[in-house]
């Protein structure tokens, strides 16, 4: 089955990095298949950027998203931008402090403050990315916990390990208890 | 033992595949959506003896690369739209004076600066009347993070084999997007040298014709001494401008490529055998299209697809074979029409060719195939 994820924010804020940790940890940990793919404006910083991840047991031939299954939106300019094509029943996680509007429709809305976790919880603001992720692993259950942990550590530079760690469970927890 | 596996962007694996093929020389202007190409080669090639240079421009970088061949070295350059455009002229160079190197484009919105981060397809004409004069043109346009890798090593090869620059046209998505790699071990994939004077230096002319279409080429620095010119050349390399010789070597130019287009050209049909509707795509775009005609088959519609791996020399005879059968041709295309003009050239008129077309930076959209392959239907 063909599931698709969609990871939006600012330029800058991580997402591209967040869809390449979730499409390795089922392509080389779960040993599922993935293909991640992203688009992004002329800026380094700000305007809207999003990254998409497919994954699917079996091969995967377009590599964007056609019906979104999983929204990860950390800024209102992205969620406006990109939650158009959610998909019935699927998911949306947004950071309750940055978007305060979300769209209408019959899907799972969860919400929790993204950013201030990663500031205040897990002490930088930096790792909001890897927050969110830990989130989206927790809401979408397409790859196991550990296999995503394990790429997060496969991925990040080695004097942060612990850092990333700790995000990583502090957002899986977060949309655990967000979502009860 | 089991073989390296990574998750790696369409544009890493090029640059590993340059170095599967031997590939000891890059020299570059870094442009969005190919510089990571450039960054890989700077850290890697170091690592096997070969060698790095960001130039001052993209026309430096491109005789760059043509030196280093001279020389001996199997040596590569990547660009975007723009820089192709600036390369045009030194790529001329190359086919005239018969230097193998490897071009990777990553194709990007234009024309002129275009949209940088935006997809594209619309450098295709460009790999074959981008540079003046009637020359050969050899170009591979993968569509997948593996399929680049081994389309790189197959470039590197058809360039040593025939002698000439040979492009390699990923459009940004497949350039950009990340998907599991295997690599092959050290000679899974044949890896192919061109082929060295069997004659003494005293003896040797660059562009002997006794030994075939394709003559040697020997390495600068190896005691072999020659002309090179951008000029009309004889065999001893040196300019002429009488007819005979003229005409002999730009038809001979043009017949190394031609002659060998069988051993040049691949493709893959999937489900075209009793298709009513064939696309014909290449790179991402055809990935939306197999994506399209598994949708079409659900639902009782005779949709193909077939995906050109090699763009130039282009599949005429075979494209004209399969006219004779279908009802439609469709070509999805990040451009404006590029493909099916070189489609409608070659089908004698036997069926209409439909063209779905973006050059908004937007993928084409299985959707769209889909919608099209009812309204043909």
């Amino acid at each position: 089955m063909r599931y698709e994820l969609r990871f939006s924010g600012a330029g800058g804020q991580g997402l591209i990095t967040a869809g390449i940790i979730m499409a390795k940890a089922a392509s080389i940990y779960e040993g599922i298949q993935a293909v991640q793919s992203q688009s992004y404006g002329p800026e380094a910083r700000g305007g809207a950027s999003k990254s998409e991840v497919i994954i699917s047991d079996g091969p995967i031939d377009y590599p964007k998203v056609t019906k979104c299954d999983a929204l990860l939106a950390m800024t209102q300019e992205a969620c406006d931008k990109y939650s158009h094509d959610l998909k019935e029943g699927g998911v949306l996680l947004t950071d309750s402090e940055f978007v305060p509007r979300t769209p209408e429709g019959n899907f799972k809305r969860v919400a929790f403050p993204i950013m201030r976790t990663a500031k205040f919880d897990v002490g930088r603001e930096i790792v909001a990315n890897i927050v969110a992720l830990g989130a989206m692993v927790a809401l979408t259950g397409k790859v196991s916990k550990e296999n995503a942990e394990k790429a997060v550590l496969a991925s990040v530079p080695e004097a942060f390990l612990e850092l990333n760690k700790k995000a990583f469970s502090m957002g899986y927890e977060k949309a655990m208890e967000a979502q009860k | 033992m089991s073989k390296k596996v990574a998750f790696l962007q369409g544009n890493e694996a090029a640059a590993h595949g340059a170095i599967y093929a031997g590939c000891t020389f890059f020299a570059g202007y870094p442009i969005t959506p190919s510089t990571e190409i450039a960054e890989v080669c700077s850290v890697e090639l170091p690592k096997v003896g070969g060698k790095f240079i960001q130039m001052e421009d993209e026309i430096g970088a491109m005789s760059a690369v043509l030196g280093a061949s001279l020389a001996g070295a199997k040596a590569l350059t990547a660009t975007s739209g723009p820089g192709l455009s600036l390369k045009q002229e030194i790529i001329g160079y190359g086919c005239i004076a018969e230097i193998p190197v490897v071009i990777i484009d990553i194709m990007r919105g234009g024309p002129s600066t275009g949209m940088p981060t935006g997809p594209s397809q619309s450098d295709i004409m460009a790999a074959k009347w981008g540079t003046h004069g009637d020359h050969p043109a050899i170009c591979l346009v993968p569509a997948s993070v593996q399929e680049i890798f081994d389309e790189t090593v197959r470039a590197f090869n058809l360039a040593e084999k025939y002698r000439t620059p040979v492009m390699v046209m990923p459009d940004e998505i497949v350039g950009h997007m990340r998907e599991r790699i295997v690599f092959p071990e050290p000679g899974e994939i044949p890896v192919i040298d061109r082929t060295a004077p069997s004659v003494p230096p005293e003896k040797y002319k660059p562009y002997d014709t006794s030994f075939g279409d394709i003559p040697p080429l020997a390495a600068f620095g190896s005691g072999y001494k020659f002309h090179v010119t951008g000029l009309n050349k004889m065999e001893d390399g040196f300019p002429t401008t009488k007819a005979p010789i003229v005409q002999a070597e730009e038809e001979r130019q043009v017949r190394k490529v031609e002659a060998n287009k069988a051993d040049i050209m691949k493709w893959e049909e999937y489900m075209v055998d009793d298709a009513e509707i064939v696309v014909v795509a290449f790179g991402s775009t055809s990935r939306s299209a197999r994506f399209a005609v598994n949708a079409a088959r659900e639902q009782g519609i005779k949709a193909g697809l077939f995906r050109l791996i090699t763009f130039w020399p282009f599949p005429e005879e075979r494209m004209l074979e399969i006219s004779k059968k279908v009802k439609a041709f469709i070509t999805p295309e990040m451009n404006l029409g590029q493909c099916n003009g070189v489609v409608r050239g070659c089908i004698e008129g036997n069926a209409p060719v439909y063209g779905i077309y973006h050059v908004d930076g937007e993928p084409v959209n299985p959707e769209e195939i889909l919608k099209k392959m009812k309204e043909v239907k």
